[in-house]
C-alpha cells in the first residue's frame, strides 16, 4: 500500500521541537453587544505523542480554542489574533483554502455529537474514504480496504457489512467510532477530540475514550481532549489546562493537577466531578455563580464573584501566570490554594458570609473523602 | 411504509373524487336545459337533435347517477365526445398530451439546472454580491408574467435576432433539432417564474445545511468547498424542493394553457383555451379531469422521490 497512514514516522525524522506552540491567542467574536473574548490570551506547548487534556465548564471557550488552533472558525464573525505555530508553520492568517492541505491530513477532529456529524445522507463507507482518497489519491478499492482495516482498529463489528451502511442505522457509539475512524483515516499527527463523549451513554464514554487513548498510542499522535469533566481527563492526559472564560488559568502535569492544584477554579471542579456511586456526568452545576459576561468581563479576576477565597486585590489587579513548584506547572491567581494567605482569605470569608464560600465549605469534607475513593489520580 | 403507501393512495382517491365531482358539476349545475350549454352556439338545435344529446348524456336519470355513470366511463377512459370537434376527448388528450408533457418537463429540467446553481452559489456566498445580485434577478424573475417573458423572448430571439421560429411547433418525430428550435423559447417562458422560485428555496435550505455539524466535519476532513458542496449539502437541501417541483406542476401546467396559446402550440393548454372560447364544456370537462389526475400522479411520485434521497424515510 503505497498510502499506508499506520506509521508515517518510520520514514520521518522525528523532530524533537514541540509540534504545537500556541502563543497569546485570542478569538473574538463581533456581535451586536460587542466583543465576545471567547479566547482571551492562550498560551502553551504541546510536544509530539503527548496528550493536554482541555477543561472547563461550558461557555469557557473550550470548542472555539481548539476550533481557532485548527483555523476551523467558520462564523465570519470571529476574529483571531496571535500566533499558533504547528511543526513550526504559521497557522494564524492561514486562509481556508491553504489549511484544507492540513485539515483531515495533519490535524483531524473528533467531534462532541456522533449523532450530527454524520451526514445523515451518505453512507458510512464514503465518509470514512472520502478524505482518503482525496488526499491521498487512493484508488476506490484500496480506500475500502483501508477503511475496512480503520473500523477493525475502532472495534466495530464486521466491518465489511458496515460499509453501505447509513449513519442512522448504527447506535451512538457506533457512530463514533466512525467519527474516529473517519478522523484518523489519513494519518493525522494532532488530534482534536471535542467532548468527545458527552453526547454518549455513561458505559459507552469509557470504550470511546479508552479508544481514543489507545489510538493515539499506537499512532504516536498528539493529541488535545476536550472535555467539561475533570475525571474523564484524569487518567488520560499528560497535561491539564483548566479554562475559565478564555484564559488557561492553571496548566500542569496531570498528576501535580490533582496533587496540587493551586487555581480555586480548579479546585471548584475537581469538587464537581461525579461521585462514584453516582456515575451520571452532570454538568457542573456544583459551582456556585454564573460563568462570567464575556463581552463585559469583571475587573481583575475575572472569577472573583465566585471564587471562595476573593479578596480585594483580586476585584482590582488581574493576576498573571505565574510558575509552582513543579515544573510545567502555572497558574494565574492572587491567593491560590494551599497556602496561609488562602486560608486566611477563606476564613475571613467564611467569616463575612460570602454565599459562594459557605458553599464551598460544604463542599469540602465530601471532596477528601472523594480523593480517597477515586482512583482518578493515576 | 406500507401504511404510508396506503395513506398516499387514500389521497390521491380522494383528490380524483373531488376534482371530478367539482368539474361535474360544472356542467350540471349550467343555468337553463344543459343541452342548450353542451351543444355549441354554432349547432342546430332542432328536438331531435335536443333528444339525442339528452339521451346520449343520460341526461334525464338523476344527478348522482349521473356521475356515478360519467365516473365509471371516465374510468375506463371514455371522456365523452366533443359536439364541436366530433372527436372523443380520450383521442384529443392522446393526441396532444405529448407536446405539453414535454413542454412541462422540458421547463422542469431548464427551472432545476438554472435553479439549483443559483441556489447554491446564494448560499455558499451569503450575503456577498454573487448572492445580492442573484437574489435581486430572482426577484424581478418572479414579478415577471410567463407571457410577458414570452413575448419578450419571441422579440429577441425571433424577431431582433432571428435566431428560432416565433411559433408553430414540431414533434419529436420530424426530427430533434427542429423539435428543440420550437419548443426551447417556450419551456423558458415557462421556466422562468420556477427559476426564481425554486434556487430561492435551494438558496435558504442550502444556508441551513450548511451551519449543519456534518458540513463542518466536513470540513475538518480538508475536502474542498465544491465537493461539500455538491457531495455532502446538495441531498439534503433538495428535499424541499423537490416537494415545491411536485406542488407547482399544477401551476406549471396553468402556464402552459397560456404559454401554448401564444406560441401557438398544438398542446392541452391550447387546446383547452378553444374549447372554453367555443363553449366545449366536455372537452373542459374531461381535459380538467385529466390534468388534476396528471397533477395528483405527479405528487405521488414526488413521495416516492423522496424515499429515494432521504434514506432514514425509507425505514419508518
Ligand atoms: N460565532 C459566535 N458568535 C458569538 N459568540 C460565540 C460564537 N461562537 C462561540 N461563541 C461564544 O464563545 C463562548 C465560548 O464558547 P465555546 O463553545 O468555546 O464554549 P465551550 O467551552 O466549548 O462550552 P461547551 O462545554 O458548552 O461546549 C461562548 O460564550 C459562546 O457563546
Ligand atoms: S483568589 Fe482571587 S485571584 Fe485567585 S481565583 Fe480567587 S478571585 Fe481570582
Ligand atoms: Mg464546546
Amino acid at each position: 500500500m503505497a498510502a499506508a497512514p499506520q506509521s508515517p514516522r518510520l520514514t520521518e525524522q522525528v523532530s524533537e521541537d514541540p509540534l504545537l506552540v500556541v502563543e497569546d491567542l485570542r478569538t473574538h467574536f463581533k456581535v451586536e453587544a460587542g466583543m465576545v473574548k471567547a479566547v482571551d490570551g492562550v498560551s502553551f506547548t504541546l510536544d509530539r505523542g503527548k496528550t493536554l487534556g482541555i477543561v472547563g465548564e461550558s461557555g469557557s471557550g473550550k470548542t472555539v480554542l481548539a476550533r481557532s488552533i485548527m483555523r476551523l472558525n467558520v462564523s465570519p464573525n470571529a476574529i483571531t489574533t496571535g500566533s499558533v505555530r504547528y511543526n513550526g508553520e504559521e497557522l494564524v492568517g492561514k486562509s481556508a483554502k491553504q489549511m484544507q492541505k492540513l485539515w483531515g491530513v495533519e490535524m483531524a477532529m473528533v467531534f462532541q455529537d456522533p449523532m450530527t456529524s454524520l451526514n445523515p445522507l451518505v453512507k458510512v463507507g464514503r465518509q470514512l474514504t472520502e478524505h482518503l482518497r482525496y488526499h491521498l489519491g487512493v484508488s476506490k478499492k484500496e480506500a475500502r480496504l483501508n477503511a475496512i482495516e480503520l473500523l477493525k482498529s475502532v472495534r466495530i463489528p464486521e466491518p465489511e457489512n458496515r460499509f453501505g451502511v447509513y449513519p442512522h442505522e448504527m447506535s451512538g457509539g457506533m457512530r463514533q467510532r466512525v467519527c474516529i475512524a473517519s478522523a484518523l483515516a489519513c494519518g493525522p499527527k494532532m488530534l482534536f477530540a471535542d467532548e468527545p463523549t458527552t453526547a454518549l451513554d455513561v458505559t459507552v464514554q469509557h470504550q470511546i475514550l479508552n479508544l481514543l487513548q489507545k489510538q493515539q498510542e499506537d499512532r504516536f499522535m498528539t493529541m488535545i481532549l476536550v472535555t467539561h469533566d475533570l475525571g474523564v481527563v484524569a487518567g488520560r492526559t499528560d497535561d491539564i489546562a483548566v479554562m475559565y472564560a478564555g484564559r488557561m488559568v492553571e496548566k500542569a502535569p496531570t498528576k501535580h493537577l490533582f496533587a496540587d492544584m493551586r487555581h480555586p477554579y480548579t479546585e471548584a471542579l475537581f469538587r464537581s466531578i461525579p461521585k462514584t456511586s453516582n456515575p451520571k456526568h452532570t454538568r457542573l452545576s456544583a459551582i456556585a455563580g454564573r460563568p462570567p459576561d464575556l463581552i463585559n468581563p469583571p475587573p481583575g479576576c475575572k472569577f472573583s464573584p465566585r471564587c471562595p477565597y476573593v479578596q480585594d486585590r483580586c476585584r482590582s489587579e488581574e493576576p498573571q501566570p505565574q510558575p509552582a513548584a513543579a515544573p510545567g506547572h502555572s497558574f494565574s491567581c492572587h491567593f491560590p490554594v494551599g497556602t496561609p494567605e488562602s486560608r486566611a482569605a477563606f476564613d475571613a470569608n467564611f467569616e463575612a458570609g460570602l454565599p459562594q464560600t459557605l458553599a464551598a465549605a460544604g463542599e469540602i469534607v465530601a471532596t477528601e473523602e472523594l480523593v480517597e475513593t477515586s482512583g482518578a489520580v493515576n | 411504509m406500507f401504511q404510508a403507501v396506503a395513506i398516499r393512495i387514500a389521497r390521491l382517491v380522494a383528490t380524483l373524487f373531488v376534482v371530478s365531482l367539482l368539474t361535474f358539476m360544472m356542467t350540471a349545475l349550467l343555468p337553463g336545459d344543459p343541452v342548450n350549454a353542451i351543444l355549441p352556439p354554432t349547432a342546430p338545435r332542432d328536438q331531435a337533435t335536443i333528444d339525442r344529446v339528452r339521451d346520449e348524456l343520460g341526461l334525464d336519470d338523476p344527478l348522482p347517477i349521473r356521475y356515478i355513470n360519467w365516473a365509471a366511463d371516465a374510468l375506463r377512459g371514455d371522456l365523452g365526445k366533443s359536439y364541436v370537434t366530433n372527436q372523443t376527448i380520450s383521442d384529443t388528450i392522446k393526441d396532444r398530451v405529448p407536446v405539453t408533457a414535454q413542454l412541462a418537463f422540458m421547463a422542469v429540467f431548464i427551472a432545476v439546472i438554472m435553479a439549483v446553481p443559483l441556489g447554491i452559489l446564494g448560499a455558499y456566498r451569503e450575503g456577498r454580491w454573487q448572492d445580492t445580485s442573484s437574489s435581486a434577478a430572482m426577484q424581478v424573475m418572479l414579478s415577471v408574467p410567463n407571457f410577458v417573458t414570452g413575448i419578450f423572448l419571441i422579440w429577441l430571439f425571433a424577431v431582433k435576432l432571428n435566431w428560432l421560429p416565433s411559433a408553430n411547433w414540431s414533434r419529436i418525430s420530424d426530427g430533434l433539432v427542429a423539435n428543440l428550435k420550437t419548443s426551447i423559447l417556450p419551456a423558458t417562458a415557462l421556466a422562468t417564474t420556477q427559476i426564481a422560485i425554486f434556487s430561492r428555496l435551494v438558496r435558504s435550505d442550502m444556508i441551513a445545511t450548511l451551519k449543519e455539524n456534518y458540513i463542518l466535519s466536513a470540513r475538518a476532513k480538508g475536502l474542498k468547498d465544491r465537493f461539500i458542496l455538491f457531495r455532502h449539502a446538495l441531498r439534503p437541501s433538495s428535499l424541499s424542493l423537490v416537494t415545491i417541483i411536485g406542488i407547482n406542476f399544477g401551476a406549471l401546467l396553468g402556464g402552459t394553457v397560456i404559454i401554448e396559446t401564444l406560441f401557438a402550440i398544438p398542446g392541452l393548454g391550447f387546446r383547452l383555451i378553444n374549447a372554453i372560447s367555443s363553449r366545449d364544456f366536455l372537452a373542459i370537462q374531461g381535459i380538467t379531469v385529466f390534468i388534476a389526475f396528471v397533477y395528483v400522479l405527479i405528487n405521488a411520485l414526488v413521495d416516492i422521490l423522496y424515499l429515494v434521497i432521504d434514506p432514514r424515510i425509507r425505514k419508518g
